[in-house]
């Protein structure tokens, strides 16, 4: 277990290189620069500035710094927004978005698991179609839809909810966005756990468990749902490389000063560091959780020996 | 008490059997919910590319037509009139232009599919070649590609999609849309390459294709009748239901204004101009916001409802 997560964490370093070239790569061989805006520098005053963020070197050069800045975490001076660097914006930005995301991810387990693990017991009745219907709708309507809908209902018609804005996580401002965020992962969920306890609770153990006459809450509590949720489990991985996708719209809506926010922004003002930062911060959360899911995998199915 | 167990009848005629895809077609019409979802996704399919000629040759109104003497300032709700009486010219009312919400949300329906379905389809190019590659090589080579495909699962792509498009779109609106196509299903196939080789790895060993070697059927009936219809079930739920999601995140980039252009309009873009004005003109994000939602929902429904008629093992469940 121990070799297969160090082996684990090793491949990701070249990943997180390979990510950070190809949006390199993807930056350097777009036409324009950040430079080419309506109002031109003077060139002496444009010459200066690239002196000064070493965007006067040859291309192998600027390539190594951006590689070199990304294995020792620290990604320079943000191009537009004068004096700050690429890190101060980080750690301005990510408490929000992973306040964001991990409120709303544990919502979608909170609601969802109950939601799967009642539909799986009584299969086919009035409660599975409309749990399952439900879903349905979570995972059809976009964030984009459902995010405005409640603003227009709380916010604007009955005045319940401030519509926007970022006021610190524990604040009346913060309920919309994570349900919005977490509407689609809670129906994601809801369906995973139902088909991984449909599939558990044919198998020989739960019959095992029945047999010594436990009761059906024993069974299906202490027993099936240990089984049920693997597919849950394998899910959450993947599902943090989704939820930083939903974030960048959530944070669009409710005007969050998030890392999705900031990105969007970068990427419009061709901001470079501030895009590599941003991606390299990323992609490194996401192989982390990653791996952590393929862990704990390991840990809650005997089966699987790694 | 059980019933007696009744003797099959020994018919004076061989039973006709009955093919796999027909057997698929009658669980699938058997499943009221995904015949709902057939028939709503057929609707909209319909209506979005015969409605707008329909409407231009109505009305005059096309996706795009600014009516003169507009004030830029006033949005008719539905049905409204410009004098405030009831009108069957604007079912789903006009943006503050004066266009015409209907036509326009059609065009959106159509632009939405088509990045959907074009999308998918290179998904699937890549996806099926991808998978079959694996499995039918299996050993070494299946080991490293799938190892590859695990690498890429855990890259945030949306991320870089966003970069493709920020840093390549905005030339034109014709090669913008050629990007999404190839961005979208360039990062949709992981799945499909999976599924792909699971089936191929297992599919070359199955007994079925054994008995119907010993039966002395020729190689080339074994593979068209056993070997593709068996791994194309799969792929065509799962592209099903890979054309809904592509459709989520075209809007997903239209929203945030990378996507489709104008002239072209998508759901996501129609949401995304109807989302500044919702406090006053809400109708404006709801039309193309609730007619997407029902698309993905019919395309959901009927993706399942596939996948039930053509994998009889989960129809067990």
């Amino acid at each position: 277990m121990v070799r297969f997560a160090l082996r684990r964490l090793v491949i990701t370093v070249p990943m997180v290189l390979a990510v950070v070239s190809l949006t390199w790569g993807l930056i350097r061989l777009a036409p324009g620069n950040f430079y080419a805006t309506e109002r031109a520098l003077p060139a002496a005053v444009e010459a200066n500035i690239r002196a000064k963020y070493g965007l006067d070197q040859p291309w192998y050069v600027q390539y190594g710094r951006v590689l070199a800045n990304t294995i020792r975490g620290d990604f320079g001076n943000s191009l537009r927004y004068q004096g700050q660097s690429v890190n101060e914006i980080l750690r301005a930005t990510v408490p929000v978005s992973a306040a964001l995301g991990v409120a709303a991810y544990g919502l979608a387990l909170l609601i969802g698991i109950p939601i799967g693990a009642v539909s799986a017991t009584r299969q086919n009745s009035g409660t599975d179609y409309a749990s399952m219907a439900f879903a349905m709708i979570g995972i059809s309507v976009p964030n984009f839809v459902l995010g405005p809908l409640l603003v227009l209902g709380f916010a604007l018609s009955w005045y319940w909810l401030p519509p926007a804005r970022w006021e610190g996580f524990f604040s009346l401002n913060t309920i919309m966005p994570v349900i919005t965020l977490s509407a689609v992962y809670t129906a994601y969920i809801a369906r995973l756990s139902r088909a991984g306890m449909l599939e558990v609770m044919r198998s020989n153990y739960i019959r095992t468990a029945r047999a010594k006459g436990l009761d059906e809450r024993t069974v299906i509590v202490r027993h099936a749902l240990r089984g049920g949720l693997l597919p849950v489990l394998s899910f959450s991985g993947p599902a943090l490389a989704l939820l930083v996708s939903g974030t960048v719209v959530v944070e669009r809506i409710f005007a969050l000063p998030g890392l999705g926010n900031y990105f969007i922004n970068a990427n419009l003002n061709r901001d470079e560091p501030l895009i590599i930062g941003i991606v390299a911060f990323t992609s490194i959360a996401v192989l982390f959780f990653n791996l952590l899911v393929d862990v704990a995998y390991g840990f809650v199915d005997p089966r699987v020996r790694v | 008490m059980a019933p007696a167990p009744t003797p099959r009848a020994a018919s004076p005629e061989p039973a006709v059997g009955t093919s796999l895809w027909q057997d698929a077609w009658r669980r699938l019409r058997r499943n009221r919910l995904a015949v709902v979802g057939m028939v709503c996704t057929a609707v909209v399919a319909l209506a979005s590319f015969a409605g707008p000629p329909i409407i231009a040759a109505a009305t005059g109104y096309t996706y795009d037509y600014i009516p003169p003497n507009q004030s830029l300032v006033r949005s008719f709700a539905p049905f409204t009139a410009p004098d405030g009486g009831f009108s069957w010219l604007h079912p789903m009312g006009t943006d503050e232009a004066g266009r015409d919400m209907l036509a326009r949300v059609l065009l959106g329906g159509r632009i939405s599919l088509m990045v959907g379905v074009i999308a998918t389809l290179v998904s699937l190019v890549i996806g099926v070649a991808y998978g079959a590659t694996a499995g039918f090589f299996g050993g070494r080579i299946d080991d490293v590609m799938m190892r590859i495909v695990d690498i890429l699962y855990a890259i945030p792509y949306m991320m870089i999609v966003i970069v493709l498009l920020a840093f390549f779109g905005g030339q034109s609106p014709l090669s913008q849309l050629f990007l999404l196509f190839v961005a979208l299903g360039a990062v949709s196939w992981l799945t499909m390459a999976r599924i792909v080789r699971g089936q191929v790895l297992s599919l070359k060993e199955r007994e079925f294709v054994l008995a119907a070697r010993a039966a002395g059927t020729p190689a080339g009936r074994i593979i068209w009748r056993h070997l593709i219809p068996n791994a194309l079930g799969p792929v065509i739920v799962y592209a099903t239901l890979t054309v809904p999601n592509v459709m989520l995140q075209e809007a997903f980039l239209s929203f945030l204004g990378l996507g489709v252009q104008a002239p072209y309009t998508s759901w996501g873009s129609l949401a995304a101009d109807g989302i500044r004005t919702i406090a006053i003109f809400p109708w404006q994000l709801l039309f193309p916001g609730v007619t997407m939602a029902i698309t993905l929902f019919s395309l959901n429904f009927l993706g399942d409802g596939l996948r039930d008629a053509l994998d009889p093992q989960m129809r067990k469940a």
